[in-house]
């Protein structure tokens, strides 16, 4: 296998004139957990139907462990698992026939199909219920079983679309653990895609934001965090921000100043020396200021530099200092 | 027991590989799937038998002895009506509202994301089909046999009969598997059987050709079914008529080769459409 297991040229996708996916450009090597962030609609799941050979791409062109995905996409489907975002599964079958048929289409020998079978469910705790049909399962169960059904055949590149959507923060943590161990102990390459910027942040050594279909913004998550600066400044008042902005950025130490709303998201190099005069100053201008809260920044902070708006707000990992 | 105790280091020597296992295998193990399917999804196979029966039953009870007075001679109305009654309960019968299911709950996509060959996908639910439309023919087949009916073509016409029945509910079902592909609608899949009543009463399915008369005998003439029935009954009533059944396996090829068609073309702009 190359250094580089996915490559991606102008890859594109169309339906009628909406554009899905929009040349993207991707490189990722061997070995690396890629996380492919942004929010729903971005063109995520797209992205990833197209690498697994899908949907057809509309333009450009994808190379999935060395081979093209529209020339040769028979060799690309023996090496990719995949989990899809909704978990693909047979409710009418049981685990175990669900395993073995995986089996048997990767063409596995047959002697070797108990053993895989039963060591799979016990990886994922569900030798007890492997028996049963699958529609009798819980949703972290039919979630597990997603994953190891992707893992049958020993893929050399797993794809995971959102794989922890829906899972409690237990069976999320856990799912975490086990991308971890596919990675750092069997050198699997994991292209994941999440709309949790905590997931993209535990897990991806780099990180590749996209919005409507075309990439904003890829590096590491430090590198990208550092972008934005070392603390952020979330002052959040009464009407327009807009207007506060020039006051704030006159400021010392202050790198930059966004208005979102009734949102001024403001970089500074040190948060605790900046916050002080930043409340002088909107309290001077008579600004109605509802919370002023300082972190450091999150991949949310990145996407909002990028595209205007935030992935989600639930994420962010503050601890607010003031009202 | 953790993932990396059991899935194999990338390049490892010791590691199950994945390989292509072979259009037979592929078949095999959909049909497999399909047919373990069947008595989970009994509701899907019980109503025909009991229409068919029914309509045996109750077609031989009122037509017999008029259409035998008309007739005249040996004419056997049981052996006659039999074939009608077979048609109607393996006609429709297929594992396509189960691909609708496969193709609403992503499990489509997960078998088409391993390296199985499409088609295989579909011929693997018609293997299945086949054998489930064989099984049907039984019960009418025993009832018939209890009432009295006998094949002229001894054992192998029965299973020429039957062999002829599951061909045909073979390329009915191409119809279905079509509309489940191209709209993935189990509800318009289980509609695919309304397709056939014009095709059931538009034909010889109650009296013979012979007593039919002005349009009717017009369309009978142009439609399939009244060839397929034509050469089931010989089997039971005239003995090895070839005609009759080249004939029969024309109207089943002609009409496999349409619904085929579509429905293939249906995988493929499936395929297409992601």
């Amino acid at each position: 296998m190359s250094d580089v297991a996915i490559r991606t040229e102008s890859l594109g996708r169309q339906f009628g004139d909406f554009t899905a996916v929009d040349k993207v450009d991707l490189e990722i090597s061997t070995g690396e957990i890629y996380g492919f962030l942004g929010p729903n609609g971005a063109g995520k799941s797209t992205t990833v139907r197209m690498l697994c050979t899908l949907l057809a791409p509309t333009g450009g062109k994808a190379i999935v462990a060395g081979f093209d995905v529209h020339d040769k996409p028979g060799d690309v489907r023996l090496r990719i698992g995949v989990a899809l975002q909704e978990a693909a599964l047979d409710p009418k079958q049981t685990g175990r026939e669900l395993l073995r048929l995986q089996g048997l289409l990767y063409g596995l020998p047959k002697s070797a199909m108990a053993k895989r079978v039963e060591e799979l469910g016990e990886l994922i705790d569900l030798t007890d219920a492997l028996d049963r049909p699958i529609g009798t399962y819980s949703g972290g169960m039919k979630r597990r079983l997603d994953l190891v059904a992707a893992l049958v055949h020993n893929p050399q590149i797993l794809f995971l679309d959102e794989p922890t959507t829906g899972l409690d923060p237990v069976s999320r943590v856990s799912v975490w653990d086990e991308v971890r161990r596919l990675n750092t102990e069997l050198g699997m390459t994991i292209f994941l895609t999440t709309q949790y910027l905590e997931e993209a942040d535990e897990l991806c050594g780099r990180v590749g934001i996209i919005d409507r279909g075309r990439i904003v913004a890829e590096g590491s998550p430090d590198d990208l965090k550092r972008s934005v600066g070392a603390d952020v400044i979330i002052a959040r008042v009464d009407g327009d921000a807009a207007p506060l902005v020039s006051i704030i950025q006159a400021l010392d130490g202050i790198q930059n100043v966004e208005a979102h709303g009734n949102e001024l998201v403001i970089a500074t190099d040190n948060g605790s020396a900046a916050i002080s005069p930043v409340a002088v100053a909107l309290n001077g201008c008579n600004a109605a200021v509802r919370d002023l809260t300082l972190r450091t920044p999150t991949l949310d902070d990145v996407f909002l530099e990028m595209t205007g708006s935030h992935i989600e707000r639930k994420d962010s990992d503050s601890k607010e200092v003031g009202r | 027991m953790t993932v990396a105790d059991v899935v194999a280091p990338i390049g490892s020597s010791n590691a199950l590989r994945a390989q292509p296992a072979g259009l037979f295998h592929d078949i095999k193990a959909i049909a497999g799937r399909a047919l373990r399917g069947v008595p989970r999804d009994l509701e899907a196979v019980t109503p025909p038998i009991f229409i068919s029966l029914f309509f045996f039953i109750v077609n031989v009870a009122a037509f017999q002895r008029p259409i035998q007075a008309l007739v005249g001679g040996n004419f056997n109305y049981k052996a006659f009506q039999m074939p009608a009654a077979i048609l109607l309960g393996v006609t429709g019968v297929s594992r396509a509202p189960a691909l609708v299911l496969d193709i609403q709950n992503g499990y489509l996509d997960r078998l088409l994301m391993t390296p199985i060959r499409r088609f295989a996908i579909l011929i693997g639910h018609m293997v299945a089909d086949v054998t489930v439309a064989m099984v049907l023919t039984i019960p009418i087949l025993t009832l018939g046999f209890i009432l009295g009916v006998r094949f002229e073509t001894g054992v192998v016409g029965v299973i020429a009969f039957i062999g002829l029945a599951a061909l045909w509910s073979l390329a009915f079902a191409g119809f279905g598997y079509a509309i489940a592909l191209k709209t993935g609608n189990p509800a318009a899949v289980n509609s695919t059987f309304l397709l056939f009543f014009p095709f059931l009463f538009l034909t010889t399915s109650n009296v013979p050709r012979s007593q039919l008369s002005g349009w009717l005998d017009t369309v009978a003439g142009f439609n399939p079914v009244t060839y397929l029935l034509e050469g089931l009954r010989s089997l039971a009533s005239s003995g090895w008529e070839w005609g009759d059944l080249g004939k029969a396996a024309l109207a089943i090829a002609l009409l496999g080769t349409l619904s085929m068609s579509m429905c293939f073309a249906a995988l493929r702009g499936r395929l297409k459409r992601g």
